[in-house]
């Protein structure tokens, strides 16, 4: 493209150089060695841990939460946050088959407007409505991210309350309770398909010119900006994906536990904030990475199960999801020596 | 689209070109013209209508009349990012980098591989930086991440990234203002040596000899208007400065002028002994007197701005001390320093400096709130008060005491920052870069303050790297990699202190022996 002169400088000089050994980027790796203490603490404390039941049992329990963490871990890194996921996670089930389900006939009665075959497709377009006005609020009115979601979680628990008139709902179409209670090939479904996404997400943050953008916006919005990027359009785009990620989150968990509870992810936004927090991605946006946000989610789930097996009555489970999460937080400042403001 | 072609006419071209934003006129009937291979420098105080232009010129904004054509062309339409970057590119005062990144992948930000859904060659990406990066010259390493890069390093990226767009004309907003001495030399020389592969540059910046150093021709505006442009080498820097302000200037030397060397001193009001901060400077000894202005000169690396700070009680020093008026201090503690009299102009404003949202007489009155009130109570009228002289003291351009501080220009904003170093009645002002990034006449202004706290019988020390700065000093002592170097009365030419500044050799012993040079 542009004429080039002789130049002072000799154009391999600056590769090599090589690579030095930089902790910082291996940052999100640091709860690995976390997660191998506490395999071998389970160990120790029971024969049960490591049996292929007891852990696909803690991995299917992780799955709903883990989808949750998938996307609230790429909002964080556009640099974003989205507390409404927990209850997209319970409203977007309970909508979906309200519109499906006939109505007489039952305890918990719809409206019958779709074919019972719609459900799941509904229930995702509930999640991505959900991240779209979200998304409208933020990025187009201009307003606060946190207050808005805040105000949506609030909102959307409220509705499912009011459509599901506070109950459970445990008539449901066939095709809803399929994915969550399903097994593949000796290992619960579910397993199967967080594994899937986590790896597509992994690869399209890694090698995806989209993907990058993410890191880029996040990172510095104006300079993201200035490269060309379309800075709303993919923010949005992530809010709706997001929204989506927490809908069927819900079908797995309606699925898994063959009903809708009133209570349905009432709660779970600290733990997601948590487990994405420890595994590395940044409040700030910019940084981390989804294998990292899973190895935060492992993390919260391992702890709880081995503490079970070692017989520590499940009173104490709040108490120990709170040191953890703050255990592992040192942990992980001091790994990577940097500080998380 | 190799250069080699012949030379079509200027590479930027604006004629009448005006804009406004409501009831202000941004600018007005403006005009600039630069060459191929140009290196043309725009200049004019702050308001005068330099960023107005720079974002018309990249295209971020449209003007309300008037043509621009690149290379003989018409501008491309609004909203073509391809296009505009194809013919400028500007390196903006703040960093367009992506700290979190690596070099290579700031470089081909958004193409990073040929299609969106093509996966990105990270190996391929590397070599791509690689080679474009030593196309220019410039020695980073392209798996870095941008965030460990200097200034300087991240600048050379930035120019790297606009070139590659296949732009031959490139803005620079002040790219000098968070420069060393040595890293200005090395970006010159870069600058330099584009140039003549045939890049031009509008090079925008306060500093004047700076336009002298690097630039071919200049351009004045004022007031949101042309006012002339000129080749540098028929203009001197009275004429010029006289354009920038529309005063006839009074004469070579400002007002704040030391009356050569000859000022009587009075009692030694800092003392600082063998002083020693691990990392940064060591066995550093200084003594400032009542009515003395002493300037810390020293490059990036030198540790003046730590010692500065370090007397502010920012940094608790390893051995020595600091005494003022004859009582020792404790180190490490602000309010210590601040209860011994040293009053500190932090070095960044923005920074360290103000709290922007709120307003002037808050922001001047921070360090006194304990004398605004009974009990502890920070009175609104007792507060207003206390402003209001400081502004009548200090001559700050503002509408009132309750304008949020973000509303002025940065000269003025510098001056609330010495209000409040100067509102608990300090023995010593501790000033850093006083006048970074502040426009010529605002900095005049400033130095002459600083001449004022001297001249009350108090003494002021000026931490800079600025020969502006420093030539407002009775007395500067050059630092050089955590040490001092050497001292110098009044009256030292430029050659030797940047000479001192830069470590060469035999300026140890040019202690006090060189006689007035002017």
């Amino acid at each position: 493209m542009a004429p080039t002169t002789e130049l002072a400088t000799p154009p391999a000089a600056a590769t090599a150089a090589g690579r030095r050994f930089d902790l910082a980027r291996y940052r999100d790796l640091s709860l690995l060695p976390v997660l191998l203490v506490l395999g071998v603490i389970g160990f120790a404390v029971s024969p049960a841990f490591l049996t292929s039941d007891n852990l696909l049992g803690v991995g299917q329990q992780a799955t709903e939460l883990s989808l949750l963490v998938l996307g609230e871990a790429l909002i964080l890194i556009s640099g974003r946050m989205d507390l409404s996921l927990e209850s997209t996670i319970g409203v977007a089930p309970v909508i979906a088959v309200w519109l499906v389900l006939p109505d007489h006939g039952a305890r918990f009665n719809g409206i019958g407007l779709f074919p019972s075959w719609s459900a799941i497709p509904l229930c995702l377009a509930v999640g991505a409505l959900i991240g779209a006005i979200n998304g409208f609020l933020i990025l187009k009115l201009r307003l606060n991210g946190f207050i808005v979601t805040l105000g949506a979680l609030t909102l959307l628990r409220g509705l499912q309350v009011a459509i599901s008139q506070g109950q459970s709902i445990v008539n449901l179409p066939g095709s809803f309770s399929y994915l969550g209670s399903a097994s593949w090939l000796g290992a619960p479904a579910a397993i199967w398909i967080c594994a899937l996404l986590f790896t597509l997400g992994g690869a399209a943050l890694a090698w995806l010119r989209h993907g990058r953008a993410l890191y880029a916006i996040g990172g510095n919005p104006e300079a993201a900006r200035a490269a060309g990027i379309r800075v709303d359009r993919i923010t949005w785009t992530v809010l709706i994906l997001g929204g989506v990620l927490a809908a069927f989150a819900g079908i797995l968990y309606t699925g898994h536990y063959g009903s809708i509870s009133a209570d349905q992810g009432n709660g779970w936004i600290f733990q997601v904030f948590a487990a994405t927090v420890i595994g590395g991605v940044s409040l700030n946006g910019g940084r981390g990475t989804l294998f990292g946000a899973l190895t935060g989610v492992l993390t919260l789930q391992l702890v709880v199960n081995v503490m079970t097996l070692a017989g520590v009555p499940p009173l104490w489970n709040q108490f120990l999801n709170g040191a953890i999460i703050i255990i592992a937080l040192i942990i992980s400042r001091f790994a990577s020596g940097e500080k998380q403001e | 689209m190799a250069d080699s072609s012949p030379i079509r006419g200027p590479v930027v071209e604006a004629d009448g070109i005006s804009k406004r934003f409501g009831a202000t006129v941004a600018l007005r009937d403006a005009r600039i013209s630069v060459a191929p291979g140009e290196s043309h420098a725009l200049v004019g105080r702050n308001g005068a209508g330099k960023s107005t232009l720079v974002s018309i010129l990249t295209g971020l904004q449209n003007a309300d009349t008037g043509t621009l054509r690149f290379n003989g062309d018409p501008a491309p339409a609004p909203g073509d990012t391809e296009a505009w970057r194809s013919r400028v590119a500007c390196v903006y005062q703040r960093s367009t980098v992506i700290g979190a990144l690596t070099v290579a992948e700031n470089l081909f930000l958004d193409r990073q591989s040929a299609r969106a859904l093509r996966p990105i060659s990270w190996r391929q990406l590397r070599l791509r930086a690689a080679e474009l990066l030593a196309e220019y010259g410039v020695d980073v390493d392209p798996s870095t991440r941008a965030e460990e890069l200097t200034v300087e390093q991240r600048q050379f990226v930035e120019i790297a990234r606009a070139l590659s767009f296949g732009a031959r004309f490139i803005i620079l907003d002040e790219p000098t203002a968070k420069l060393d001495a040595r890293g200005i030399e090395r970006l010159f020389a870069k600058l330099r040596e584009l140039q003549r592969q045939g890049v031009a540059f509008l090079f925008i910046s306060h500093h004047l000899q700076e336009v002298y150093d690097l630039c071919d021709t200049v351009t004045v505006y004022r007031d949101a208007r042309h006012i002339l442009t000129a080749p540098v080498a028929e203009l001197d820097q009275h004429e010029l400065v006289e354009a920038m302000t529309g005063e006839t200037s009074r004469g070579a030397e400002p007002s704040w002028s030391t009356t050569g060397g000859t000022r009587a001193a009075g009692d030694v009001l800092l003392k600082v002994t063998d002083l020693d901060l691990p990392g940064a400077y060591q066995g550093v000894s200084l003594t400032a007197r009542a009515g003395e202005v002493v300037g810390l000169a020293g490059a990036a690396a030198s540790g003046n701005v730590q010692l500065g700070e370090t007397l502010a009680g920012l940094h608790r020093p390893k051995a020595g001390t600091i005494t003022v008026a004859d009582r020792p201090v404790r180190p490490g503690r602000v309010p210590a320093a601040l209860a011994a009299g040293i009053g500190f102009v932090p070095e960044d404003r923005h920074l360290q400096g103000l709290i922007p949202q709120r307003s002037v007489a808050e922001n001047a009155t921070l360090t006194v709130t304990d004398q605004l009130g009974p009990f502890g109570t920070v009175l609104p009228s007792r507060t207003r008060e206390f402003a209001q002289r400081m502004i009548t003291g200090l001559d700050i351009k503002t509408p009132g005491p309750a304008t949020p501080v973000s509303a002025l220009s940065g000269g003025n904003q510098q001056k609330v920052v010495i209000a409040r170093a100067l509102a608990t009645q300090p023995h010593v002002l501790v000033a850093i870069r006083p006048t970074n990034g502040v426009d010529i006449k605002s900095k005049e202004s400033l130095l002459g303050t600083i001449r004022e706290v001297a001249d009350s019988g108090r003494s002021a020390v000026i931490v800079s790297d600025e020969l502006d700065d420093l030539r407002a000093c009775d007395r500067v002592v050059a630092m050089f990699h955590g040490r001092v170097v050497a001292q110098f009365p009044s009256g030292w030419s430029d050659e030797q202190l940047v000479a001192a500044m830069e470590g060469m050799a035999g300026t140890t012993d040019t202690k006090e022996d060189h006689g007035p040079h002017h």
